[in-house]
């Protein structure tokens, strides 16, 4: 590239994109967080989070069905990658079949793309891919929740890693709510029916008709062979990609832990959660404060083989089999922890800590989109 | 997918909760709107399901 014509490029980044701040809309982008889980497999019959922080699975009633684990080592300065293999086929495909890899932002976190104005910002995707076996085309799309409009665009993707790019005009109709639900979506298509794909694809800013969603895609599950791998999405305003901005571990965790929070699961140790107290004979209920205040008051789960154990001072537990558990008085913030032991034999008004139960039980604690 | 759902009194007698089974996997759930679980107990009920009363 010549001196001028350097300079004439650093002139258009400058114009047209996000100089310093935080530029990466999506959180884990770099899949370094994966309290849940780093590998699921017989995944596809439901929707939701299973692996990989933030990122969630959306099906539609398909026999296909796929592993979803944590790679290591590619691309050139990731940690982590995710892939999702097809490990059960579905070639009899129906029309209103669909499976998406999903992240959902809050609406408040996306005021500044001033969707739906005169002045509405254009934004660029940038992600890592790679395939394995004979699904090469997949489609990437930007979905507005809240009107129901979107922009999509296929890609060709190859046995190498490639970073791919897709920007986004900005779209002068459809303003996005300030709120802590979901408004903008980025929704990765790896398998769909001609419900989803018998149009044209969408590729500039228009409402939502579900024919035009998909067109042109192969599927992941047309043979146990394929598998899709990702790495380093991102997603920023402007209109030039920039490079992939590497948080810290800490900070992508608390990030991620508005969304879920997972105590336990791996630790060589078991983590003790909360300080209680007897409410009553059969009663205990435990304090949990949370590290960050959540995206909305959350739910709460046990899991792993034993869940939880109660421990007084002098070390005494019971397993969680011999308790029903519940939340109450709940907040973002904190959430209280209701154990209730129907045969008894707790103490009012002692002292109690909760506790996991052992080093693979975890508690789950979410406000995921 | 919701499989059932029972409402959790709180110390004041009201209900403050639901303990559900979604996808296989039990829950305490706040009632709160914004919460994910608690749209799809809403999004089940309104299909014509019931939520248990609370014990």
């Amino acid at each position: 590239m010549t001196k001028a014509a350097e300079l004439a490029k650093m002139g258009e980044v400058l114009t047209n994109s996000q100089i310093g701040g935080r530029r990466n809309l999506i959180i884990n982008g770099n899949f370094q967080n994966w309290q849940r889980s780093t590998s699921e497999t017989g995944l596809g019959a439901s929707a939701g989070y299973f692996t990989a922080d933030r990122w969630r699975i959306s099906t539609a009633n398909s026999a296909g069905r796929f592993t979803m684990n944590r790679t290591a080592g590619d691309p050139d300065g990731f940690n982590y990658g995710l892939v999702i293999n097809c490990t059960t086929a579905d070639t009899s495909v129906a029309a209103d079949e669909i499976l998406l890899l999903q992240q959902k932002i809050e609406g408040q976190d996306v005021q500044h793309l001033k969707k739906g104005t005169s002045d509405a910002e254009s934004v660029t995707i940038s992600f890592y891919a790679k395939i394995v076996g004979s699904a090469t085309d997949f489609v990437v799309t930007l979905y507005d929740n809240d009107n129901n409009r979107f922009i999509s665009k296929l890609f060709t993707f190859t046995t190498s890693w490639v970073r791919y790019y897709f920007t986004v005009p900005g779209d002068t109709t459809g303003t996005l709510d300030q709120d802590t639900s979901s408004s903008l979506e980025l929704w990765f298509w790896l398998h769909a029916g001609s419900n989803h794909t018998s149009g044209t694809l969408q590729t500039s800013w228009g409402s939502d008709t579900n024919a035009n969603r998909a067109a042109g895609i192969d599927s992941i599950y047309s043979s146990t062979s394929n598998e899709f791998y990702l790495a380093g999405v991102q997603l920023e305003v402007g209109s030039q990609a920039t490079p992939f901005e590497h948080r810290s571990f800490g900070e992508e965790l608390a990030l991620c832990q508005r969304y879920a929070l997972v105590i336990g699961n791996g630790t060589s140790s078991v983590p003790y959660v909360g300080q209680g107290w007897g409410a009553s004979s059969t009663q205990v209920i435990a304090l949990i404060d949370l590290p960050t205040t959540m995206r909305a008051t959350p739910s709460y789960s046990n899991g792993g083989a034993n869940g939880v154990s109660i421990i007084d001072g002098l070390g005494y537990g019971s397993a969680s089999s011999s308790f029903s558990i519940s939340t109450s008085v709940s907040t973002p913030q904190s959430l209280f922890v209701d154990i209730t032991r129907s045969a008894g034999g707790l103490t009012a008004d002692k002292n109690y800590y909760l506790r996991t139960n052992s080093a693979s039980d975890y508690i789950l604690i979410e406000s995921e989109l | 997918m919701v499989q059932k759902a029972k409402y959790i009194k709180n110390i004041e007698g009201l209900n403050d909760s639901i303990i559900a089974t979604i996808d296989n996997k039990e829950w305490s759930v706040p009632l709160d709107s914004a919460n994910r679980h608690y749209q799809e107990i809403l999004e089940w009920v309104a299909k014509g399901n019931t939520i248990e009363e609370a014990d």
